[in-house]
């Protein structure tokens, strides 16, 4: 039976449960309200870029790099139209699916494009593993793209150098900004994936050649499809450079090297333009400015020739009797001689228990500072070197230059060594002994040059003590203005040498071509001026012999100018291991200065160009001082 | 009796306060459906047209179950129950597979869920057998209808739909609680472990590896998130979290409107809703929701006998159950099972059944007058 007062206690009961209850629920809803607010309105901001994260992805549009011309207007550096694969992660449901079908649909190096995918970098972002896909491979990948979610072929500009090899050390190379450059501020408009310059003036004015990168933003859904173009920022193409570089010259000059392993560096002494700067063995930038396996760059690096190594603005060399012109210079200049100081040579030099000696055996009689130069005679410098000092010597060598950058517009340049006892202290650790001044006289020892260095010292010589910083960028075109900027030529400084010391030096390099040691060098069609030298790479024994096996053999310097009274281009050649300077190193500068002889004067860097785009100012060159 | 109830008395305040919470829950249920579902081309009704028809159907439901005297009802319910099982019986047999559980039959150009009609005929079923007679001591009033509601609970988990199994439960466990357990004691830690639930549950839930968590899930719902590792929920809280206070707009939800927020039609249809109108949206949202409750809870307060309130109490529990639930895993703090929010999800069935147990409810608040049964 149900009775009447049961049930309404029943329903007492009940109703204060349901009230209990009631109060239950509606804090519940509270705490539901409260967890909203957390995250609409705490974190708010948070979400809200996750959502914008989720449903738009940035495609970068790659700027074009700019271009490089030599002073012709010649064509070094350009762009060519190729497809680059992107992965986007986010998109991606299977990584390891993903790698698989790269490798056997396109071939892909696998642990190339595992490195790709563990890359730092967003997972919203289009990441490049692959450049200069074939048309094939991008079609093929285009044709498939339902089955390769987060894949994405995108026609881009690939780096291209006309001239191959020729050039590669001073035009360099491009390649992917690696993760360290990342990290730099100066790199902090770039991506995973952006290309810059690695090496050459591709590296040193990176900046201008860089433009600045664009972007699309896309609209996608969860699937990955792209649903409509958000806002598009064109990117902005980087300025183009015009070298000082005379493309024939600096072909004819790597020609003239040949297989040999060395550098030649001309340059017009009238205003540091360089017009060749040849190194060998060199590179193919084509190559290196695409995506190369470990191994391919193991190649490149451990080849016995260290073809990266630029020798003329990298090489280190003792200058050999390239020296005596700083010598004779520095002699004259503090009155330690007279011009018509005369100094015994009969083959040798005895200094304590030891005799250094002279190149020509038999010795070269009594000699002045001319004669000196022209037969380049070792005792005559043993002597005038003993009784300067090192001190001395060591301060006109850096007021030529030596021991210092030249400050030319290309990466990693060496500044070479002047020794003195204070650095000889300081770096070896022992004291100057007075055998090494001796040795330092005729530019062996401890001391080191580069090519481009030595080029430097006999462009201030031809061009009388005044020097300019060496320079490959004539001018740049600004994108943004398209207007011609020559660059500023900088003056390095004012020896302030005597007008008769020079004059003293400049008549016997003129000789050493006509009668002393660099008579090889001698010219039909314009008088050419210079000074040889020999390197030695393993002791004092002097003199180059056959038997010596090709790696001890010294290195060859000639350094010249010309034409000799009123010099408009200035040489240093050096080979490696190839002997004598007057036998190896002349004929080559003979040979460069001849065919600069046959070409119409240079005409300044891209005239005709500016004159086209917009006449620009012309820059007034800045005198520094030394 | 019928004349006194569809007599010339009018609605009252109370009614129309009732009719209106209602209305405008649906309202923004239809709204949020049209703004996901408008972009879509396709052939055939959108979802927010079909959505309107099954209204309409539920509107007849809920005029049925208004004008139909409860008691009526309740007298015929162990033969519904019985219909029920049947049903999930067949629907184990002939049943629709869909996200990898039969849950559906099919009729016509349409197919329906038992397991959503199961829950009210359960309310009606504890319903009347709590108020025919006294039930006294511990058998009749815990195990007994214990063993009445374990048919049903084991059919729906053979589907498997967890999400349907847990509303049963939960309509049995708090019908139990009002009615069943006299132990203050029991009372006491049952109100407690279903208010403590949702935490205990995290800290359990949170404690299992994630390969674990997903065999649990993969076996008693195969349907939801294997292997997704927690990508719905995400998208759901950043669907949520990124509308602010004032949302993105009609139309300007980019995680529903581009596909980010899985199942934005259904289950996680709270959080198109948030996404698009913020934190405004939401708490007008919630306050309709909690209103709702509020009414409700005096319905059963002020019903005139035990199997009214009992009717009404059981509908609070699966109303209150779902919308909790369903809320608390789209902002993240439960885990995510299958169960749909009442009067916005998209869905025939539980929009049907959900408004026939509205008709239920206000049926037993207009009755409370009458002096004969």
């Amino acid at each position: 039976m149900h009775g009447s007062s049961g049930s309404q206690h029943e329903l007492h009961e009940l109703h204060r449960r349901l009230r209990v209850v009631k109060v239950g629920i509606l804090i519940v809803i509270g705490l539901l309200a409260f967890r909203v607010w957390q995250l609409q309105i705490h974190e708010g901001d948070r979400y809200r870029g996750l959502s914008e994260d989720n449903r738009t992805r940035t495609v970068l549009l790659e700027p074009a790099r700019g271009l490089v011309y030599d002073r012709n207007g010649a064509l070094l550096a350009n762009n060519v139209p190729s497809f680059g694969l992107y992965v986007t992660l986010e998109d991606v449901p299977d990584r390891e699916v993903l790698i698989r079908q790269l490798v056997d649909l396109i071939g892909l190096d696998e642990e190339l494009v595992r490195e790709k995918l563990a890359g730092a970098g967003s997972r919203f972002v289009p990441r490049k593993i692959k450049d200069r896909l074939t048309l094939r491979d991008a079609a093929l990948i285009e044709s498939r793209r339902f089955d390769l979610p987060g894949l994405m072929v995108q026609a881009e500009s690939q780096r291209n150098y006309p001239a191959g090899v020729t050039g590669s050390h001073l035009v360099g190379y491009v390649g992917e900004v690696s993760e360290a450059q990342l990290n730099h501020p100066e790199f902090s408009d770039l991506h995973q994936g952006s290309v810059v310059g690695q090496y050459g003036v591709e590296l040193t004015f990176d900046r201008f050649l860089r433009g600045r990168a664009g972007e699309r933003v896309v609209e996608v859904d969860a699937r990955g499809h792209e649903k409509r173009t958000v806002r598009v920022y064109k990117p902005q193409a980087g300025d183009d450079l015009y070298l000082t570089i005379d493309i024939r010259l600096q072909h004819l000059a790597e020609d003239l090297l040949g297989e040999e392993f060395g550098a030649i560096v001309a340059l017009d002494p009238t205003n540091g333009e360089l017009l060749a700067l040849a190194s060998r063995p060199a590179f193919n930038p084509n190559a290196l400015s695409r995506e190369l396996t470990k191994k391919q760059w193991a190649t490149v690096v451990n080849h016995a020739g260290r073809p990266l190594t630029n020798r003329a603005t990298q090489g280190q060399y003792p200058p050999g009797s390239t020296l005596k012109i700083v010598m004779a210079a520095a002699a004259l200049e503090t009155n330690t001689i007279v011009p018509s100081t005369e100094i015994g040579c009969s083959g040798g030099y005895r200094f304590g228990r030891r005799v250094y000696r002279d190149w020509k055996a038999g010795g070269h009689g009594l000699m002045n500072v001319h004669g000196a130069l022209v037969d380049s005679c070792d005792v005559f410098f043993y002597t005038v070197g003993q009784r300067m000092g090192i001190e001395t010597m060591a301060a006109y060598m850096s007021r030529f230059g030596l021991g210092q950058q030249t400050g030319v517009d290309l990466p990693s340049e060496q500044s070479g060594i002047v020794p003195s006892p204070a650095w000889k202290k300081k770096v070896k650790k022992e004291p100057w002994f007075p055998g090494e001044t001796i040795s330092a006289s005729i530019g062996q020892g401890f001391i080191t040059v580069t090519p481009i260095q030595m080029a430097q010292v006999t462009a201030t010589v031809a061009n009388d003590g005044v020097s300019f910083r060496p320079h490959l960028v004539g001018a740049v075109m600004e994108r943004t203005t398209g207007r011609v900027q020559e660059l500023p030529i900088v003056a390095r400084g004012r020896l302030n040498l005597r007008k008769k010391t020079l004059r003293i030096i400049k008549e016997a390099m003129k000789e050493v071509v006509t009668e002393g040691t660099a008579r090889r060098a001698e010219s039909t069609l314009i008088t050419i001026a210079g000074k040889t030298g020999t390197a030695q790479t393993v002791s004092l024994r002097i003199g180059a012999k056959d038997d010596v096996s090709k790696k001890l053999r010294d290195h060859a310097w000639f350094v010249a100018y010309a034409p000799a009274d009123h010099p408009r281009i200035a040489v240093a050649v050096l080979v490696e291991h190839s002997g004598h300077g007057g036998s190896a190193a002349a004929p080559l500068a003979k040979e460069l200065i001849e065919t600069f002889s046959k070409l119409p004067p240079m005409a300044p860097v891209v005239t005709e160009v500016a004159s086209s785009v917009a006449t620009p100012d012309p820059a007034p060159a800045t005198r520094g001082s030394l | 009796m019928i004349d006194r109830v569809i007599d010339g008395r009018g609605l009252d305040n109370f009614d129309w306060r009732f009719l209106a919470t209602v209305g405008a829950i649906l309202l923004i249920g239809i709204l949020s459906l049209y703004s996901i579902t408008s972009g879509q081309s396709g052939s055939g009704l959108p979802l927010y047209g079909k959505q309107m028809i099954w209204i309409l159907m539920g509107s007849g439901a809920f005029l049925a179950m208004l004008l139909t005297d409860y008691h009526k009802i309740a007298r015929v319910a162990y033969v519904l129950y019985g219909i029920v099982l049947l049903l999930l019986i067949v629907v184990l047999i002939v049943g629709k597979t869909s996200h990898g559980a039969q849950r559906w039959i099919p009729l016509g150009p349409f197919a329906f869920q038992p397991s959503e009609f199961a829950k009210l005929v359960l309310i009606l079923v504890l319903a009347r057998y709590f108020a025919s007679a006294p039930r006294e001591g511990w058998l009749p009033r815990v195990v007994i209808p214990g063993l009445i509601m374990a048919p049903g609970l084991i059919l729906i988990l053979q589907q498997p739909d967890l999400g349907s199994a847990l509303s049963f439960l939960a309509i049995f466990m708090g019908v139990l609680l009002l009615v069943g357990v006299r132990s203050k004691a029991l009372d006491l830690i049952l109100l407690f472990s279903l208010m403590l639930f949702p935490f205990v549950w995290e800290i359990m839930w949170g404690a299992l590896h994630d390969y674990q968590r997903e065999r649990i899930v993969a076996f008693v719902d195969p349907s939801y998130d294997t292997g997704g590792k927690g990508y719905h929920a995400l998208q759901s809280r950043i669907a949520i979290g990124s509308g602010e206070l004032l949302g993105k707009g009609l139309y300007g939800g980019t995680q529903s409107q581009l596909d980010f927020l899985p199942e934005g039609h259904t289950d996680f249809i709270f959080a198109v809703f948030a996404e698009e109108w913020g934190f405004v949206g939401v708490l007008l949202l919630l306050g309709l929701l909690g209103g709702l409750m509020i009414l409700a809870m005096e319905i059963a307060v002020r019903a005139k006998d035990l199997l009214g309130t009992l009717l009404a109490s059981g509908i609070i529990a699966m109303l209150s159950f779902s919308v909790i639930v369903n809320i608390g895993m789209t902002v993240g703090i439960f885990p995510i099972v299958g169960i749909p929010l009442p009067m916005m999800s998209y869905g025939g069935s539980a929009t049907i059944t959900t408004m026939a147990a509205l008709g239920l409810l206000l049926n037993v608040k207009r009755r409370r007058l009458s002096l004969f049964y």
